[in-house]
């Protein structure tokens, strides 16, 4: 299985939400989708995103947008006009999601290139 | 087949700052039934509450004003009805302003309508005896912690007082405080007489307000495959093709930049999302798990069967108090060995700090090195050890404001006293600013009066 960056194989979004952020992953295909749900756990996700969020990672799922909602909820250095950090608003935690590397069907990937 | 009636809303505004092409290309460009124009951010309460006590005529988005002035004579030739939060924390104010403009541009007979109940600052203390505690829904902390240093509180109020105001005819509603979604959904309940307890129909306006409420975002903004979007510069902002059962579409006018797609739509949507199966509202429970969307044709997507739930007995709360100040100043730094230089200037800046008896705990202090991984610190692939040239920007907060003055006037005597190639402090002195902390709580619905004020220029 070849190893790739999630952003192979799924989009993203994400913003603020309290003193944490929201990380919306949307997968390119079904068969993506349902390898997603078995494979980004939040365990995954805490360590991956660990130099950007303190706080716990909780997961939801809407089947109907191919989608796995993560929220960092430590994530913003303390959040809204507290924080001192450039990026206060988590507008670019998506993208620092989707360099997370993966081992991913060859077949996935094929189909997805299709 | 009787025609289906549809509505077309759009959204102009996604916050206080948005581009002004973006109403005034929609309006212009195509047909147009309802201009919606969000305004408001959490912070954005406090900022109108302070320029307010400093004028009893100031308070709500002065933009609007000037925005309506532009575009006034093309929403009666259309009859296009606007609906915007410009009020911020004085409606009343606004209101006034809207109607000396309208009558400048003759159009005497013209209704302007506000929407009250928002604001729950001279009420607090009457709403605690009351038996309201306004705890923090996220802490849980008691509001007896920042009371005195409270500077606005404002009830989310919903989509219903909208669609009254509607109803008794104005061109313009002006709201404070409400629901971003609401904006969309007003309009939806006017046209199509729904009832609170069409909780399906609620959901579905209610979605359709989500996805629109950032403007550009779900039109090709900010979207991860960049490359594979067209013509930002003359991107099209959305609009919601409504129909009475509840379906609609996600469209932009005819010709404008930017995609609407199955995937700008699906991004849009998880914006800000907490659990996308209960999304709150005073209005209805959305669940966003529920629909059906698909790609119609070019630019058209459809969604379809959103469900809901009926809404729960409280309205949300967002409270601002003052908490604190910060100073945040920034220096660029040129290679050789920028980054060695960087961290070095951060180094002179703290220890000089120090010898003159200001120090700063490790929550109060901060240093980034902007060029060299900030955005992804910690993370494979989001960081450099070598970039040619790095901006190090520094900044501290806490509750003494004469300490975290003393920061900013030690930022750039680098230039002169610190390492080679020090520079870009054409902005002078950081300056210390009031931290406006944000505090979520819960009200009684029945504890709050909501009124509609219809006035004719």
């Amino acid at each position: 299985m070849p190893l790739v960056p999630l952003s192979s194989i799924a989009a993203a979004r994400s913003g603020d939400k309290g003193e944490g952020s929201n990380v919306g992953v949307l997968a390119k295909s079904d068969a993506a989708y349902a390898f997603l749900k078995e494979q980004l756990t939040t365990e995954l996700v805490a360590v991956h995103m660990k130099g950007i969020n303190a706080g716990q990672v909780r997961r939801y799922e809407a089947d109907n947008l191919r989608l796995l909602n993560f929220i960092l909820e430590d994530s913003l250095g303390g959040g809204g006009s507290a924080s001192l950090l450039t990026d206060a608003q988590g507008k670019t935690h998506g993208l620092a999601l989707l360099r997370l590397e993966l081992d991913v069907p060859a077949e996935l990937l094929a189909q997805l290139n299709a | 087949m009787p025609e289906t009636k549809t509505v077309r809303i759009a959204n102009g505004q996604g916050f206080w700052g948005d581009s002004i092409l973006g109403p005034t290309r929609l309006v212009e460009e195509g047909p147009l039934d309802y201009l919606t124009l969000d305004y408001l951010a959490e912070v954005t309460m406090s900022i109108m509450q302070k320029l307010k006590n400093r004028d009893p005529e100031k308070g709500y988005a002065t933009d609007f004003v000037s925005l309506l002035d532009r575009i006034l004579p093309t929403l009666i030739e259309k009859d296009i009805k606007v609906v915007a939060n410009a009020g911020g924390v004085n409606p009343a104010a606004c209101m006034e302003a809207v109607l000396k403009v309208m009558r400048a541009h003759g159009l005497e007979g013209e209704k302007v309508a506000i929407v009250e109940g928002d604001d729950l600052l001279g009420d607090l203390d009457s709403l605690m005896e009351s038996g309201e505690d306004f705890a923090n829904m996220d802490t849980k902390a008691r509001l007896a912690t920042v009371r005195d240093r409270v500077t606005s509180a404002n009830a989310y109020l919903g989509a219903f007082p909208i669609a009254e105001a509607l109803s008794k005819g104005a061109r313009i509603v002006i709201t404070g405080r409400g629901t971003d979604p609401g904006l969309v959904l007003g309009p939806m309940i006017h046209e199509f007489d729904w009832t609170p307890e069409e909780y399906d129909k609620l959901a579905a306006g209610t979605v359709a307000g989500h996805i629109v409420e950032c403007g550009a975002q779900c039109t090709g903004g900010n979207y991860t495959d960049w490359r594979s979007i067209k013509d930002l510069a003359r991107v099209g902002y959305p609009i919601i093709e409504a129909s009475p059962d509840g379906s609609f579409v996600v469209t932009k006018h005819e010709g404008t930049g930017g995609a609407v797609t199955l995937d700008t739509v699906s991004h849009q949507l998880a914006y800000e999302m907490g659990d996308p199966a209960a999304y709150l509202t005073p209005d209805v429970i959305a669940d966003f798990t529920s629909f059906s969307i698909a790609q119609e044709s070019a630019d058209r997507v459809r969604i379809d069967g959103v469900k809901g739930a009926p809404a729960t007995p409280y309205y949300k709360v967002s409270m601002s108090y003052s908490d604190g100040w910060k100073s945040v100043g920034e220096l660029t730094i040129s290679g050789p060995e920028a980054l060695e230089k960087a961290k070095l200037c951060a180094e002179i800046v703290w220890e000089r700090l120090a010898l003159d008896g200001c120090e700063y705990g490790p929550k109060e202090r901060l240093e980034e090195y902007v060029g060299a991984g900030v955005c992804h610190r910690g993370i494979d692939g989001g960081e450099t050890d070598s970039p040619p040239e790095v901006v190090l920007r520094m900044g501290v907060k806490g509750p003494d404001r004469a300490k975290v003055s003393r920061f900013g006037p030690e930022l750039v005597p680098l230039v002169t006293s610190g390492p080679p190639g020090v520079t870009g402090f054409a902005g002078g002195r950081p300056k210390a600013a009031e931290i406006i902390g944000f505090w979520p709580a819960l009200v009684s619905k029945d504890k709050i009066k909501t009124a509609v004020k219809v006035l004719t220029a």
